[in-house]
């Protein structure tokens, strides 16, 4: 039975396919078999994101349209065999998902895999809603910002009365913080919203804080998962994240303000 | 400005200010989260009802919900028009 997860955030921009693609590689890379699902239909990314644009051929509107099979639409990740990417159409609209479909695809995965990502389109309309409808998890993307957490705020709200779980009256979504494009220097300096603001007004777990990297467009710009740039400070963020996620105990990094030594300063490190 | 004025001058915490507004507006709107979602309905129904005998406009009728604790309370708010 796989665990599935719904990256959503209703902002648009704070990193929710960054995020999708970059812990669907974690898992992969952990060992578990892994789906990443694009539910932006219409303006499709994760596979560009994902660097397999070039190998799209059918997507997950032609699978729920009984046009490809599954197995036909599922692009195999090239650098790690668990990995398997279900693009979105480019050409219809949100209408071409139905609950139904949607559902038939999910539990056919459920056969095979151990997680199922679901990267949210933003807003709240169809694609957003079905993204989350049947999830186990969700993994909340906020960025330090006023729209962005009360975007946030509102989503928990959905989740919490538009979900499978919520309808059936099941245990509800399990509900995660990821904080992206953080930046601590300007934290310091009273100019953004602290991880503690954040946590304190959405009162929600904390997975992991993402700092602002330029790591994560050189990532985007070459089609790479950012967590794959074990060197960066992004990378090394989501690493703990899927860390955490799979229960491990790892302390909360990049919070704090880096520690620039002389050398650096004279010089000026990375 | 005198140059003790420049070193006395901080620059305002947008941040703190930013978690104040948020802190409001989230309350606020997780208080009208909770509401029954046949409100918008009751509304409008009721606004048909009174248009038979009175004629009032769209924003005359305010219906308003509150929970508070075990205890929720439905106001219903017609305005009816000075000249009959």
């Amino acid at each position: 039975m796989a665990r599935i997860i719904v990256v959503t955030s209703g902002k648009g921009g704070v990193g929710k396919t960054t995020t999708s693609a970059a812990i669907a590689m974690g898992l992969a890379k952990r060992g578990h078999k892994t789906a990443v699902i694009d539910f932006d239909v219409g303006l499709r990314n994760l596979d560009l994101i994902m660097g397999c644009e070039r190998r799209v051929v059918y997507d997950l509107v032609n699978v729920i349209n009984n046009e490809a099979t599954l197995n036909q639409a599922l692009i195999k990740d090239k650098r790690c065999e668990n990995l398997f990417i279900l693009p979105a159409s480019q050409t219809r609209d949100k209408d071409a998902l139905s609950t139904e479909g949607i559902e038939r695809i999910l539990e056919e995965l459920s056969k095979e895999f151990r997680y199922i990502v679901c990267d949210s389109p933003a807003g709240i309309e169809r694609g957003a809603t079905l993204a989350m409808y049947f999830a186990d998890d969700a993994f909340v993307v906020t960025n330090p910002e006023v729209s962005s957490v009360r975007d946030s705020d509102r989503m928990l709200g959905i989740l919490a009365s538009k979900s499978r779980r919520a309808e059936k009256g099941e245990e509800p979504i399990k509900e995660y913080l990821l904080l992206t494009r953080y930046s601590p220097e300007r934290v310091k300096l009273g100019e953004m919203l602290s991880v503690d603001d954040v946590q304190e007004i959405l009162s929600l777990h904390l997975l992991g804080v993402i700092p602002e990297s330029k790591s994560v467009l050189s990532a985007s710009n070459s089609g790479t998962p950012v967590i794959l740039d074990e060197e960066s400070d992004a990378g090394q963020a989501y690493a703990d994240i899927i860390a955490r996620y799979l229960g491990e105990n790892r302390p909360h990094r990049f919070i704090e303000e880096k520690k620039t030594g002389l050398f650096s300063k004279i010089f000026g490190g990375k | 400005m005198s140059l003790l004025d420049y070193f006395r001058t901080s620059k305002p915490n947008t941040a703190s200010l930013a978690k104040e507004r948020l802190q409001i507006l989230v309350a606020h709107e997780r208080s009208s989260r909770n509401q029954p979602s046949y409100l918008p309905d009751l509304q409008k129904e009721l606004l048909d009802v009174i248009r038979k005998y009175v004629n009032v406009s769209q924003d005359a009728i305010t219906v308003h919900f509150d929970q508070d604790g075990n205890q929720e309370t439905l106001e219903v708010n017609i305005v009816l028009p000075e000249d009959r």
